[in-house]
């Protein structure tokens, strides 16, 4: 590419008076930014040098710091970025320092999502140490008097190659450097044969702070002063407020009570006081007239369904409905689900004059930024958002409602004001995976190839939607999406705001896919396993689901076979997986016991095996709540889930035997592990109940209910 | 629409607030005395007014374990616990674990099996944990799944909960070191 323009120099000199003296690299990613994201609300500039996304520094100290605008939410980015670093820059580990989400500090970052960290961020950084090396080699060949070939680096230190006591540490060479470069061309990066620090298990870096109680998360920042904040709830969305009674609250010794156009909220120095105060507060509402429920919700999304967009398609339908000796029409559905992170939405805000600064639970810090400069009509580049631990985002702290909240009281107040939801407030306030429903009409031949595969989806999203097994004739069709970046009709279409959740699209997408595999195979007689690997030509998937099928002792047999084994695969964003488990059904009760799971993936390399592994855990454990009781109820715009009483996530007895196996695919492109392992749950907990008893569900979450139904 | 601010005129003057008392307990192995509402909940007297925030919130009902805390040796939901009701005893929170900078049993096997991701379940599980293994030292890998099933997990990491504290019980059977 070609070379960048020099930032502006006001600003890099800044900057680099802010982090110190010493080495400074900084790379540029470009196009791999592409991602289907909502857009973010338009506003000021990020206010550090925006032609860079990622840099690192050595300092006179000879410990590298390395910034990104990634935030750390229990996925293990805090462990896996310096890993990436130390390997190319060729540092202890122990000496790399991370600072993560500063939007003061670290560059541009759209946010923490859809395993881009690693996928790439990595290679960015990677870039940067890369050339870091090689700054540091030129510096000490100048140093020690040799040319460059002659030297190598390793351990924070750069040797002569022929003469190894001829050496200076990076330390050394930083001292009393204001070097910075920006990288115009990718250097090349170690392959995977040389790497000593990357592949390897490495215990997580906030394990010590997080079992002591150290561990600050947004809640758990305080100012001299700051007020909390308990915001007023509507009954349902797009209630119209028509009496307000604040007599009681006001009564509340300290509370003050805070009407500012559609925010009403209580502030007090205490939270439960704010809350207990907002408690005692008086409404009439009338409801907005929205003839819809949990029941109903299918048939309302159907009934004026988004525009479609064929996103894959080749041979002829028509041909392939022909060629068909059985064919298939099935739909499958799936309800709102909800993040339920156990942390609530919570940030505190201190307004002062135009300038604010924001501790927020986030994942994107710097669409932050842009949010709260709008709402109190501030520049951009004066908001500072620092980003504490997450406890949980899934997708669902993408938008940051809270935060401004939080910033129109503390502008009101003239203090810092923390507001962290409720509960009620999290589940009501939750940007939802959406509803869907998903129509599969499929044909085989009489050996069983599939001959053709019609797919159309309603309201999950396009990712996923997409089959990789070698079919003639196929179409796929995709009406909505579940942000407001792609295609209209999207989110408008629900009762309430909906959003990505963790492998956004992809659950509903596998689930319906892998189902229909699965009745395929069922019909035609084959083991669901055998069937796969016929109707496939992509070895990087055979491989996979064969991995899977050994840990797992799969024998084959036709289903139902009242094992209870299930299986499905999925390729999500390069990453290649392979699920398997075993379930065991009550036929009186309806209840599912997952018994075990064993999940095989190929990231192309695990940068953290243990880290990749602690996530195929928790995508799998995760991933139970909505095959299995998960389900946002709610009438017309009303939502009636509100705590964990009534909406039930996993629980230890739920707890299945779990087996990771990782793979690695060392030529293709290194993907991520935060998502992947919870697409196939649906699937293959759907298919391992019909081996079971010969039942088939079409509709998550497969509660007790359902199960028994379909036992009729 | 212009914002209010509304200030109550008798900010300190009755109307509604509950009654002030002075508490004393121990709050881990320190003796404490606090004058505050004492019908409020005991997880805010230690986030807010103690500024020990290893507590956490998260569904302010008692559902989900977050805000355990042992009192009198007992695990305790403290969202549900009115601070009038500790009165003369021994509250533990997860800052009192670690003795003279060394870990507790079950904090250096939390560490040891990864037994968190977010963190943010992290202190109600060890502190439901160590008041699981106070009243039995040895318990089975069922006994285990039922002591804990009411402290929820959205990121997962039940697996190595499980094996942490099956660890930690070791540990302390064979008098592992404070």
């Amino acid at each position: 590419m070609d070379e960048m323009g020099p930032p502006s120099s006001l600003s890099r000199r800044e900057f680099m008076k802010m982090v110190g003296g010493g080495i400074v690299i900084f790379v540029t990613y470009g196009e791999e930014l592409a991602f289907q994201e909502p857009a973010r609300v338009q506003g000021g500039r990020p206010s550090l040098p925006t032609d860079f996304n990622a840099f690192l520094k050595i300092g006179e100290d000879g410990r590298v710091t390395c910034f990104t605008g990634k935030i750390e939410q229990g996925q293990g980015a805090i462990t896996a970025v310096p890993q990436m670093l130390a390997e190319e820059l060729e540092v202890p580990l122990s000496s790399v320092d991370i600072i993560l989400g500063d939007t003061d500090l670290c560059p541009y970052d759209m946010g923490t999502f859809g395993s881009q960290t690693i996928r790439s961020f990595g290679p960015a950084l990677r870039a940067a140490a890369a050339e870091a090396r090689e700054v540091l080699k030129e510096l000490a060949a100048e140093k020690l008097q040799v040319s460059v070939d002659r030297l190598e680096a390793k351990d924070g230190t750069i040797y002569d190659k022929t003469r190894p006591q001829s050496r200076v540490t990076y330390a050394e060479l930083a001292r009393g450097q204001k070097i910075d470069r920006h990288l115009v061309q990718k250097p090349a990066l170690k392959p995977p044969a040389e790497l000593k620090v990357m592949g390897k298990s490495q215990m997580r870096r906030d394990a010590l702070d997080k079992v002591t109680g150290k561990a600050r998360y947004a809640g758990d920042m305080r100012l001299p002063g700051m007020l909390y904040g308990k915001i007023l709830r509507p009954p349902a969305h797009g209630a119209k407020l028509k009496d307000l009674d604040t007599s009681a609250a006001d009564k509340v010794s300290g509370a003050r009570v805070v009407q500012d156009g559609d925010l009403i909220a209580v502030l007090h120095e205490l939270p439960d006081e704010a809350a207990r105060a907002m408690g005692l507060i008086k409404t009439q509402y009338d409801l907005p007239d929205v003839n819809v429920d949990d029941k109903s919700i299918f048939d309302y999304l159907l009934k004026n369904p988004a525009q479609g967009r064929t996103v894959a398609q080749g041979g002829n339908l028509e041909e392939g409905a022909r060629l068909a000796q059985v064919s298939f029409d099935e739909t499958y559905f799936n309800s709102y689900v909800a993040h339920a992170t156990m942390e609530t939405h919570t940030a505190l805000a201190h307004v002062q004059g135009d300038k604010a600064t924001v501790w927020a639970s986030s994942q994107t810090p710097f669409g932050l930024k842009d949010e709260v400069a709008a709402a109190i009509g501030i520049p951009s580049q004066n908001v500072h958002v620092i980003s504490p631990f997450v406890g949980g985002g899934f997708g669902g702290k993408s938008r940051n409602t809270q935060a401004v909240q939080a910033a129109r009281l503390s502008k009101i107040a003239g203090k810092p004001v923390q507001v962290a939801w409720s509960r009620p407030d999290e589940f009501f306030y939750d940007t939802f995976r959406p509803a869907a429903v998903l129509k599969i009409k499929s044909g085989i031949s009489s050996s069983g190839q599939i001959v053709f595969w019609d797919y159309e989806v309603f309201y999950a999203g396009e990712r996923s939607s997409q089959q990789f097994y070698n079919i003639p004739h196929h179409r796929t069709v995709v009406r909505g999406e579940w942000g407001g970046g792609r295609g209209g009709g999207g989110t408008s279409a629900h009762p309430f705001s909906v959003g990505a959740w963790r492998a956004p699209a992809s659950n509903s997408n596998v689930f319906a896919r892998e189902s229909q595999i699965d009745i395929m195979a069922a019909k035609a007689g084959i083991d669901p396993v055998e069937f796969r690997m016929k109707n496939l030509n992509n070895a990087r998937m055979q491989r996979i689901l064969k991995a899977a099928a050994d840990a797992f002792g799969w024998k084959p047999a036709k289903a139902p076979s009242g094992r209870g084994f299930g299986a499905a695969c999925a390729d999500y964003l390069g990453t290649y997986l392979a699920t398997m488990a075993e379930v065991a059904v009550d036929k009186a009760t309806g209840k599912v016991q997952v018994k075990r799971v064993v999940c095989a993936q190929d990231m192309g390399i695990a940068v953290n095996p243990e880290g990749a592994k602690l996530q195929i855990e928790g995508c799998i454990m995760m991933g139970l709540g909505y095959c299995l009781t998960e389900e946002v109820r709610f009438k017309g715009r009303e939502v009636k889930d509100l705590n964990f009483d009534t909406y039930q996530i996993p629980r230890f007895s739920w707890l299945p035997k779990i087996e990771s196996v990782l793979l690695d695919s060392p030529e293709v492109p290194i993907a991520g592990g935060g998502e992947p392992p919870i697409v196939n749950m649906g699937a293959v907990i759907a298919n391992a109940i019909y081996d079971a008893v010969g039942a088939r569900l079409y509709q998550l979450p497969m509660t007790p209910e359902r199960v028994k139904a379909a036992l009729k | 629409m212009k914002p209010v601010l509304k200030i109550p005129s008798d900010s300190l003057g009755e109307g509604e607030h509950a009654m002030r008392e002075t508490i004393q307990f121990k709050l881990n192995g320190k003796p404490i005395k606090l004058t505050v509402d004492s019908d409020r909940m005991l997880l805010w007297i230690l986030r807010t007014d103690l500024g020990l925030i290893g507590t956490k919130f998260s569904c302010g009902e008692g559902f989900c374990g977050a805000c355990t805390v042992l009192v009198n040796n007992e695990a305790v939901r403290s969202c549900q616990t009115p601070v009038k009701s500790v009165k003369d005893k021994d509250v533990l929170t997860i800052e009192g674990l670690a003795k003279d900078g060394v870990l507790h049993p079950l904090q250096q096997a939390f560490i040891k099996h990864d037994a968190m991701q977010c963190g943010f379940c992290t202190s109600g599980m060890i502190l439901t944990a160590y008041g699981l293994l106070l009243k039995n030292p040895r318990p089975t890998f069922k006994e285990i799944i039922d002591g804990m099933e009411d402290n929820l997990c959205r990121c997962g990491s039940h697996t190595r909960v499980i094996q942490a504290i099956q660890t930690a019980a070791q540990g302390i059977k064979e008098g592992v070191k404070r």
